[in-house]
């Protein structure tokens, strides 16, 4: 709860990283001033690049309290804009998979370097980005809590996998330690809801702590302002979900 | 939906990008979320020279609708300059040049 009397400030800018291979990999990184000690969230863009609208959320998470740290997933392709840097990633096939969890993994080591870092991490992503969030949590067992905002591809086909990605992350899911949290629209079809409830079924198989909500009159990216797809009711109720789910698992 | 499942289509011709006038050789053409066209997702062709490098670009990011607009106007435009001018699009003919190695 705040009073209004409070000092409110954030610092936000880029970052250089060392990511996969140990490459230099840029990011931007947005967090609250004053002493901390703030947890750390990753947060991961879409397909589209390391655009405005990630990092804007990547402020918001500031704003809330949290060092958030949005990896330039693309920046090997570069350097060039985000568009046209994204294009030639999406034309290679994509982000590679080992190459995304080890740039992660950097910035988590970057993180932790911090003087305000509380030591705890989080991981959101959307879109593609969360089906990297989830890829993530299976491969990296100190992250402390995960969100998959509507990740596609999670379940894949064997003709869906490729050298880049070549393991369906819900193949995974065995692994996973961190707390996931699912968000999706039920209008989606990528993932279709058939996909969020048999993803939902391997977690609890496996016993993974978990929620996943599941939002009417939503489909793809309903968090978007600027797109048509924004569903300001449930995008609202979602993100209550997302302040939750990372209070819990990241605070002390 | 994030693809990196495209279309790819190779071609002869020029494009005007930021750096004034390309050769390039191939369209990458995917449905997805755009850059910066207001849609959730949309059409995208990405005329390149080289699909390694970024910078040379001729992007368009438009709605289904618009996508499928254009392709029946480039028939009927080919069609009509066709039979204007009595292209031979047959492998060789006048409308069908050999890709040029310097294009590639």
């Amino acid at each position: 709860m705040t009073t209004g009397r409070e000092y409110e400030g954030m610092m936000a800018e880029t970052v250089r990283i060392t990511g996969d291979g140990g490459d230099e990999v840029g990011a931007y990184m947005a967090r609250p001033l004053g002493p901390g000690p703030h947890p750390g969230v990753i947060v991961l863009h879409h397909m589209p690049g390391w655009d405005d609208s990630t990092k804007e959320i990547t402020r918001k998470f500031a704003h809330y309290g949290y060092i958030g740290i949005d990896p330039n997933l693309h920046y090997r392709e570069g350097p060039g804009a985000p568009d046209d840097v994204a294009a030639v990633t999406r034309a290679a096939g994509g982000v590679p998979d080992d190459r995304c969890v080890g740039d992660v993994e950097g910035a988590m080591r970057y993180l932790r370097s911090l003087p305000y870092h509380n030591g705890k991490i989080g991981i959101i992503g959307f879109c593609s980005g969360g089906r990297q969030a989830y890829l993530c949590a299976g491969r990296i067992p100190d992250l402390d809590a995960a969100v998959d905002c509507w990740g596609g591809r999670v379940i894949a086909s064997a003709d869906e996998l490729t050298d880049r990605q070549p393991v369906a992350p819900i193949d995974l899911t065995l692994n996973i330690k961190a707390p996931v949290l699912g968000i999706f629209g039920n209008e989606d079809q990528s993932p279709p809801p058939a996909d969020v409830d048999a993803t939902e079924a391997e977690l609890k198989k496996h016993g993974i702590t978990h929620e996943f909500h599941r939002y009417d009159g939503a489909g793809h990216g309903f968090f978007a302002v600027d797109r048509p797809g924004y569903r300001p009711v449930q995008a609202t109720e979602a993100w209550s979900e997302v302040w939750k789910w990372f209070d819990r698992y990241l605070r002390d | 939906m994030c693809t990196w499942i495209i279309e790819k289509a190779e071609m002869y011709g020029s494009g005007k990008g930021a750096d004034g006038w390309f050769r390039m050789n191939q369209a990458n053409v995917y449905y997805d979320h755009p850059y910066n066209a207001p849609l959730d997702h949309a059409l995208i062709i990405d005329f390149v020279a080289d699909p390694e490098k970024p910078g040379n670009r001729v992007a368009v990011e438009i709605s289904a609708e618009s996508a499928r607009r254009l392709v029946e106007s480039i028939e009927i435009a080919l069609q009509t300059g066709v039979d204007a001018h009595a292209v031979d699009l047959t492998p060789g003919g006048t409308g069908h040049p050999a890709m040029p190695s310097s294009a590639h």
